[in-house]
This record gives C-alpha cells, sequence and structure tokens, in this order.
C-alpha cells in the first residue's frame, strides 16, 4: 500500500480525484455529471466512473444502498478516474463505510454531521461513530443538511423538501473548493426546473449557499490544478463529453449515414444496455428505429429479419441477455447476413452485478456458439472510442455480410470523458451495395476478395431464392447434407472472417515500441488505466510499450510478430484470463495475466506495480 | 392481409408457384395438401412472387419455405413470428406468410406468438396443428390431448393441452380462422381471407401427421363423419352443421353453447345462432367447441396493424449531415487550442 500511495503523490497537483458518495436517493449521480460539465467547460482533461447500486431505491442509509460518482480532472492529459481519491464527500455513514479506504492518506473528508447519529451508524453496521476513528484527513465536517435547510427556508420551502437539494449544496461547496464556476449547472437548473419555479429556486439557492459557504467559512482551497484560462493539453478543436452510450449511439447513425442503409435495433431492457435503446429512440430522425421487444431472443431475431430485409439489424444487451441470442447468432452466421450485436459487459456469471463492469464476455463473443461459427469480434477502448469502433462494426458486418459483436463494458457505458467532436464530411463514405446481376445468379456465390455473399433482400425482382439455417449448398443455398459440401461451407465461414485481417490496420502502439522489453497488451476499458500505468514507467524510465486491440477477432496480422518480439508480455482484463488464454492457443507463446473481477476498473498502480514485479523476477 | 400490390397480373398458376426443390414430405403427409392449397391461392390472388416471403421455424411444417417459389427463410425454432415482424417493419411492402407448427408455435415460440398476435403486425401465420412432434419422432405435443402415450410419456402426457385458437383470441388476435388439410376449396377460401385481412391473420390448420399420429382428425375429416363434426362459421349465417339437421343455440341462463336436433323440443333451425366474426365471445367458446370442431373465419375485426403504426411514426424529415454534425456536436460544447 506504501507504494501505491506513493505512486498517486507522483500523480502531481496536476489532477484532482473526487468522489461524491450517498444514498441512491441522493442525486449523486446529478451531482457528479454536474460538477464534470463544469470541470469540462472549464477545460478540463477528465474520467469519471459512476458506480452505483442495482437496487433503485435500497433502503436508506444501509451500505448496498451507497451510490458513487468519481472524477478526476486537471490540467494535465487524464486518462483514468484515478486510484485514490484526493476528496471524499460522504453525505452518510454508510457512503463512508463504503468508500474511505480509496481515500488518500492527508485527502479532504467531506461529510454531512446531520446524518451521523446513531440510527445511521447502526444502518451502516458500525458499533460506534465512526469519526472517532477517522485520523490522518483533512476534515470537513459539516452540518449539510441544516445549512440547506437554512438557505431555502426564505423561499417557504420546508425540511422535507430542502433536504433534496443538499446535493446541490454540496456541489456548489466542491465547485468553489477546486476552484470551478458554477455557470453551466445555473444554467441547466434554470432550464431543467423551468416549468416548476420553486423547486428551480430552491436548487438554486442551495448550490449558491454551498458555494458561499466555502467562501465565507475561509475554507482553504484544494490545490489548483487548472488555473483560470488554463486548458489541458488536448488536441485542438471544440469538445464536449460524451458517455460511452452516447459515442456509440452516434456512431451508429453516422455509419447509416456513411453506408447509406438504415439502421434497426431490436432489443430488450437490461442494464447496463437499456440506455443505448432510450438513446437510439431519440435518434430516429438519423436513420435508426427502434423496436423493444418481447424478450432477448426477439430483439435479436427482429434485428436479423430486418438485416434479411435489407436494413441492418443491430441489437444490444449485456451478458445474460447476449448468452439468450446465441442460437440466433448462429443463424445470421450461417445464413451471412450482416448484424452488429453490441454487448456492454457486467459482472458474471448468471445476473452476477448488473451495474457493475467486467470483461469476462470475451470468450463468449469469440466463442460462445455450437458449433464452428466465427464473427468478428470489435472492443471499444474509451467512451470516445466507441464512436468509431460502432463505424467499423457496420462497415464490416456490410462488406463481409457476417455478425459483428461489438464489446463495450458497464465501465464504458457510463464513464464520460471529453470528446473532441469530429467532422462527420471528413469520415470516409462506405456504400453498401444491394442486389446482385439476374444473369446466373447464386445466392451463395462469393466475392472472391471477400468471400462475401450477395445482399439480396426479399423484394429484388428476379432474384427469389430460399436460405435457411440448415447447411447450405455452396452456391444456390438450397438444403445440402454433402459431407463435402460441409466441409466446404465451414472453411469458407472461417476464412471469410480470417481473411478480415487482411482490411485491417496493423496493430500500432500507444506507447513504446519493438524495442522496448515489456508489452502491456490490454482491450477494452482497461485502456485508460494501461496508459497512466505507461506514461509513469516510462518516465521512471522503465522501457515498457503500450498495444491496445481493437480488433479481437479476427487478430491484426501482425500481432504474432509483435508478441513473439518482446521478452515479456502482459495482458491485464477484468476476467480470470479470457484473452490471455486465446492469444496462447492462436500463436503458442507464453504470455503474462493480470486479473482483476471486483466489478471495478483497474487502478494504473495496479498495473504499474505488476511489470514492476515482472521486471524483478 | 391485404398489402395492396401495384402490379401487372402476371398470370401465374399453382405450379409456377412451386420451387425446384424436391419435397421431402412423408408420402400421404397432411403438409402436401396445405402447399397446394397455398399455391393455389396465391396464384388466384395473382400475388407478386418477388414481393412474397414465406418465413419459418424448425419442424416439418418448417420446410415450407423451400417449396414455394418465393423469397423464403428457414430459421430457428420458434421464432419466426420475431423474425418475420423484423422482416415486415424493414420493409412493409412485402408480403409475408409464417409457417408453423404446434410445438414450434406454442412450446419454443409461444411467447413470440403471443407477442405477434398482439401486435396485430400485418401478416399471415399459418399453425400445422398435428398435436404431435413429428420431426423429433413422435414426443406429445403441447396441442396433444392429456394421456397421449409417446415416447416421452410412456405413462400418458400429464398436461393439458394448449387450444390454440383459445390462444390466439386471448393474445387479442383480430383474425382467427381454423380449416382441415384435407378440405381443399375451403381452405382456399379461407386462406384467401387470411391475406385479405389488414394485420395478423391466424390460421390454424389441423393437419394428419401420417406416421405418428395418423388419425388424430379422423373424426373431423373422414367422409362418413364430417357432417356431423364440421361446424363450418360464416359471417351472418346460422350455426347449422351435419346437413342442417343439427344447430348451436345459446342458452342464456348457462352463458353457453348447446348442440340441439333442429326439429326437437320444438326448436327449428332458427334457433340456431347467426356467425358474427366480430364477436370475441362467440368466438371464444366457438373455438372450444370439440364435436363439432369449428371451421373457417371463427373472429375478424378491423384493427390498425403495428407496421402501419411503426410506418406512421417514422420521422418524415430526412435530415442532413448538418443536422446530424449538430446532433453528434451537443448543446455543451468548448474550444481548445
Amino acid at each position: 500500500m506504501n507504494e501505491i500511495s506513493h505512486l498517486v503523490g507522483a500523480a502531481g497537483p496536476d489532477s484532482l480525484v473526487v468522489r461524491f458518495a450517498g444514498d441512491s436517493g441522493d442525486g449523486m449521480q446529478l451531482t457528479g455529471s454536474r460538477f464534470t460539465q463544469e470541470a469540462a467547460l472549464d477545460g478540463a482533461d477528465l474520467a469519471t466512473f459512476p458506480d452505483f447500486p442495482a437496487e433503485i431505491r435500497a433502503p436508506v442509509g444501509t451500505t448496498f444502498g451507497v451510490s458513487a460518482f468519481q472524477i478526476q480532472f486537471g490540467g494535465r492529459r487524464v486518462r483514468t478516474p484515478g486510484d485514490r481519491l484526493d476528496v471524499l464527500v460522504a453525505l452518510n455513514p454508510a457512503a463512508l463505510k463504503v468508500n474511505l479506504e480509496d481515500l488518500r492518506p492527508g485527502g479532504t473528508l467531506i461529510i454531512d454531521t446531520a446524518a451521523f447519529v446513531d440510527r445511521n451508524f447502526k444502518k451502516a453496521g458500525y458499533d460506534h461513530d465512526p469519526r472517532d476513528d477517522l485520523d490522518g484527513y483533512r476534515r470537513l465536517d459539516i452540518d449539510i443538511t441544516k445549512l440547506t435547510q437554512a438557505a431555502v427556508k426564505p423561499l417557504g420551502v420546508g425540511n422535507r423538501d430542502a433536504n433534496r437539494a443538499r446535493n446541490l449544496w454540496t456541489l456548489g461547496l466542491v465547485l468553489w473548493l477546486t476552484g470551478r464556476s458554477r455557470g453551466a449547472t445555473q444554467d441547466w437548473i434554470r432550464e431543467r426546473f423551468a416549468a416548476e419555479p420553486l423547486v428551480r429556486d430552491a436548487n438554486l439557492a442551495a448550490l449558491d449557499a454551498g458555494h458561499a459557504y466555502g467562501e465565507t467559512a475561509e475554507l482553504p482551497r484544494l490545490p489548483e490544478v487548472l488555473a483560470p484560462g488554463q486548458t489541458a493539453p488536448l488536441p485542438p478543436g471544440r469538445y464536449r463529453t460524451v458517455t460511452g452510450v452516447d459515442a456509440l449511439c452516434y456512431g451508429l447513425v453516422t455509419a447509416a449515414r456513411l453506408s447509406g442503409i438504415d439502421l434497426f435495433y431490436g432489443s430488450y431492457p437490461i442494464t447496463p444496455a437499456s440506455s443505448m435503446l432510450h438513446m437510439l429512440a431519440r435518434l430516429g430522425a438519423f436513420g435508426v428505429r427502434t423496436f423493444q421487444a418481447e424478450d432477448e431472443i426477439a430483439a435479436i431475431c427482429v434485428a436479423i429479419g430486418a438485416s434479411y430485409a435489407g436494413q441492418l439489424g443491430v441489437t444490444g444487451s449485456s451478458g445474460p441477455g447476449i448468452a439468450l441470442k446465441m442460437e440466433a447468432l448462429g443463424l445470421a452466421i450461417a445464413t451471412e447476413l450482416p448484424l452488429v450485436v453490441i454487448d456492454a459487459q457486467r459482472g458474471g456469471p448468471s445476473t452476477g452485478l448488473p451495474t457493475k463492469t467486467e470483461q469476462s464476455d470475451l470468450f463468449q463473443a469469440v466463442l460462445g456458439r455450437n458449433a464452428d461459427a466465427p464473427l468478428v469480434v470489435l472492443a471499444a477502448s474509451t467512451p470516445g472510442d466507441c464512436f468509431p469502433v460502432a463505424i467499423e462494426a457496420v462497415r464490416l458486418a456490410t462488406r463481409y455480410m457476417t455478425p459483428v459483436m461489438l464489446l463495450t463494458d458497464g465501465f464504458l457505458a457510463n464513464a464520460s470523458e471529453p470528446w473532441l467532436i469530429p467532422d462527420l464530411a471528413a469520415l470516409e463514405p462506405f456504400p453498401v451495395r444491394q442486389g446482385a446481376a439476374v444473369d446466373g445468379f447464386q445466392p451463395y456465390a462469393r466475392d472472391p476478395a471477400t468471400l462475401a455473399r450477395a445482399w439480396v433482400p426479399p423484394g429484388t425482382p428476379g432474384l427469389r431464392h430460399r436460405i435457411g439455417g440448415i447447411e447450405r449448398s455452396h452456391r444456390t443455398g438450397a438444403i445440402s447434407y454433402d459431407p463435402a459440401n460441409h466441409q466446404m461451407m465451414t472453411d469458407f465461414r472461417r476464412a471469410k472472417i480470417l481473411g478480415i485481417a487482411r482490411d485491417l490496420p496493423a496493430q500500432g502502439f500507444v506507447a513504446g515500441g519493438m524495442d522496448d522489453r515489456i508489452l502491456i497488451l490490454g482491450w477494452g476499458s482497461t485502456f485508460g488505466a494501461i496508459e497512466s500505468a505507461v506514461d509513469r514507467l516510462r518516465a521512471d524510465g522503465v522501457s515498457v510499450a503500450h498495444a491496445h486491440l481493437r480488433h479481437i477477432w479476427p487478430l491484426p496480422a501482425n500481432l504474432g510478430d509483435i508478441l513473439a518480439s518482446f521478452e515479456r508480455v502482459l495482458v491485464p482484463e477484468l476476467n480470470t484470463g479470457q484473452l490471455h488464454l486465446l492469444l496462447q492457443g492462436v500463436y503458442g507463446c507464453r504470455l503474462e495475466s493480470l486479473t482483476k473481477v471486483s466489478g471495478k476498473p483497474f487502478t494504473a498502480a495496479e498495473i504499474e506495480t505488476r511489470v514492476k514485479t515482472l521486471l524483478e523476477a | 392481409m391485404a398489402t395492396v400490390l401495384e402490379r401487372e397480373p402476371k398470370g401465374l398458376t399453382p405450379k409456377d408457384w412451386a420451387s425446384d426443390q424436391e419435397v421431402r414430405w412423408c408420402p400421404g403427409c397432411g403438409d402436401y395438401a396445405i402447399l397446394k392449397a397455398v399455391q393455389k391461392t396465391l396464384a388466384d390472388l395473382q400475388a407478386d412472387p418477388d414481393r412474397t416471403v414465406f418465413i419459418s421455424g424448425i419442424g416439418c411444417a418448417a420446410r415450407f419455405p423451400y417449396y414455394v417459389e418465393s423469397y423464403g427463410f428457414h430459421t430457428i425454432h420458434g421464432r419466426a413470428a420475431a423474425i418475420a415482424t423484423g422482416v415486415k417493419l424493414a420493409n412493409p411492402e412485402l408480403d409475408i406468410w409464417v409457417v408453423s407448427g404446434d410445438g414450434d408455435s406454442l412450446s419454443i415460440g409461444g411467447n413470440h406468438l403471443l407477442h405477434l398476435l398482439r401486435r396485430n403486425v400485418d401478416l399471415v401465420y399459418l399453425l400445422f396443428n398435428n398435436e404431435v412432434y413429428g420431426l423429433t419422432k413422435g414426443q406429445a405435443s403441447p396441442t396433444s390431448p392429456r394421456g397421449t402415450v409417446s415416447p416421452s410419456s410412456p405413462g400418458g402426457t400429464l398436461d393439458a393441452p394448449v387450444n390454440a385458437g383459445a390462444f390466439a383470441l386471448g393474445a387479442g388476435a383480430r383474425f382467427v380462422a381454423r380449416v382441415a388439410d384435407v378440405v381443399q376449396g375451403p381452405m382456399v377460401e379461407v386462406l384467401t381471407r387470411a391475406h385479405g385481412h389488414r394485420g395478423t391473420s391466424f390460421v390454424e390448420i389441423l393437419q394428419n401427421c401420417i406416421v405418428y399420429n395418423d388419425g388424430a382428425f379422423d373424426a373431423v375429416t373422414d367422409k362418413a363423419t364430417a357432417a356431423e363434426h364440421q361446424l363450418w362459421c360464416r359471417h351472418g349465417e346460422p350455426l347449422l352443421f351435419a346437413g342442417g339437421t343439427k344447430g348451436v343455440r345459446l342458452v342464456p341462463e348457462r352463458f353457453a353453447l348447446e348442440i340441439f336436433d333442429v326439429g326437437a323440443d320444438g326448436l327449428g333451425a332458427e334457433a340456431a345462432l347467426v356467425h358474427d366474426e366480430t364477436n370475441p365471445m362467440l368466438a371464444q367458446m366457438l373455438v372450444r367447441l370439440d364435436v363439432p370442431t369449428a371451421l373457417g373465419v371463427i373472429f375478424a375485426v378491423e384493427a390498425p396493424s403495428y407496421d402501419a403504426a411503426f410506418s406512421a411514426a417514422a420521422p418524415t424529415r430526412k435530415p442532413g449531415l448538418a443536422d446530424l454534425q449538430r446532433q453528434v456536436g451537443g448543446r455543451t460544447t468548448w474550444k481548445i487550442g
């Protein structure tokens, strides 16, 4: 632990890590997202980590009802939500109990004293007042509840309603402590509560009162991580914040435009994938229609039906829902229809940890079907990366007439970061061709370059044909039980997917290169933690490189050469070693594995520590 | 399901609706008769083969699409209704027929059928009911009578069967009909009605499985007993059968149907109920009759179809690149550099 705190210290005063924690009804997610917006508008780089329970409203005051929102922001590049907290806001004893261990020694602890009473100690599982044991922190014990009540009393707001503005009072205080402005939050409150003037005014009053408290109580401010007028060293351009869900949905509708094909999104509600359905349902004008199906199987089946009929079917779910879709996915593979399947991974097996992140569906994505059933698997690495990966999924699905599985996870779905708004006009269109020449048409004739068959939707004049899940004759598509035909078709399906590797850019490096001794090979949302760790290690003179896979299957053509050229390769992943096992199987080489399945992302320190251990070994 | 196809009649005959595939049902299977009736219906309707799609799940019946000269999609067990929904929503111009069996529709695919019917997606749904799993060699199906002895139920089944028509009505179907495989002429009439109905047209076809459940519907279909067992429901006509010697009447005190002999107990033909295909209560009582078995169009009402509502809800204005750029750009932005 000493080492880790040392490392956090090394992060320096150019970023701050703040976590807001309270009951799931305390509005912590809103508080965090408003703070994020203020930091972003000030020009900070940032990364966020919303962490909330599966229960909508768990019993008040209990540890399992604690909801938290963490942000790291600053004037330098910020890759992760931060390993350890500089500031912890704990609105009740349960929030303190769950989160205190992440607060660094000397960190700032803000608590609402009104909630620190015997009844709440018991609910949180404390047998005495935990404040007695809080040594080594900068304490801000404030009766936030009472101060909020006082702030809104002149408006005629009673205590009960006043308590609902407690989070905005707290936000006001933290904005002051961190030197952030609050104008965007004021604008947001005015717009959000335009129809409820009393609520609007109470929230504004609470926000202002929290802000003013910091000033009048002359609380020392936290170190300045972003001077006025300073911006983080991000590439120049216009920015907004996006979550992974935002970027992924924008990617899909942009792909609809680039391909000229409308999208059809079939889905069944499931955490953490439902937010894609919600967002796409609002983007109907941009070439995507949504359909809430009766179950997970129907959700993929309507998407397959849409693809068969000439739109691009897309379905999204999380691990358990994806499992239900697998037989239908096999049909799309067999009939060689384009399809995009988005898996927002979460902790499992079974219901597992619905609101917690994990990367444990890699096997399910690559291998999880009956028989030899290859498809394309992509993984997004950051919230913003969901945009190009969604476009790539649509491009590959339509070019190769194949299902594509796109892996995100609970962390990527909800986390946000500054995003350089893409210039859509600069993106390369990939118009999709449907139909075929009538003369000599054969449904399973293949393009020699891609091995893809033609996409001929019903309604196309003169090209009537029948397809299905029973093995198809290699040209006509008619039912065929011929042994040689099945061998040939299995080989075609495999060769088509593996051949896509030729269409992929060579695997490159995020940091370092072939001359380094150690490679960290990551995939998916571990990107930020690995990047931070590698930055620090390289700054310390460690010969370590970072490569990050977007294409999980097929793997990039040059990956084998890369792996062979390093002394040691470390594969960190939030599962028990799935990519590690896959790569060892494919390349027959020995790799190191770093795994974690606690429902939380890697910290950079965890990766850094492991690399140092490897160096010593 | 009336997708109005604006095209010149092509003069196609039933034979033109046969694909080049060899039909592989068991000799004597009831499916042959159904295929023949469907091909005749399509020819009579002068349907457009390029815009006609047959979609099936798994089972003997599910091979049907291979045998029709149209577009066809043989999918997976139980899911034809869901896939057909996607096809219709993606291209409402298509004329869709789903072909399914009792296991496919009422066991593994029960949920999808329920939702297809409540949504009222515009297509014809044919349920070949042979009361047995044929393709897997004779296990009891969800429509097998209680006590059915089969390889999977050597002591007889313990579960009560599903009544397909009652299920469909319960799910909110707006068109429910029933025919039997051997009654060619009326089957074509019913299929024509089904095709003309806008919404999901549910047609249960009593179908003989000559290998695993031969004679299951003999009482209904044998010449000797057919008259006593077939109650043809025709809108506006009295519910009489057995050559007009028997009728179905309502006993109001019990709110139940009763079979009566015309002329006995002072009840003439006028005592018979007049079939009203728009009456859901009457339809529920009719589909549950065992002897006689109600056939024909049992229930039919007009209602908006899901696909029409779905199309109507589509945004009419297609935004340009600038609109998409604005959307992706969001409202709260800042500049760096």
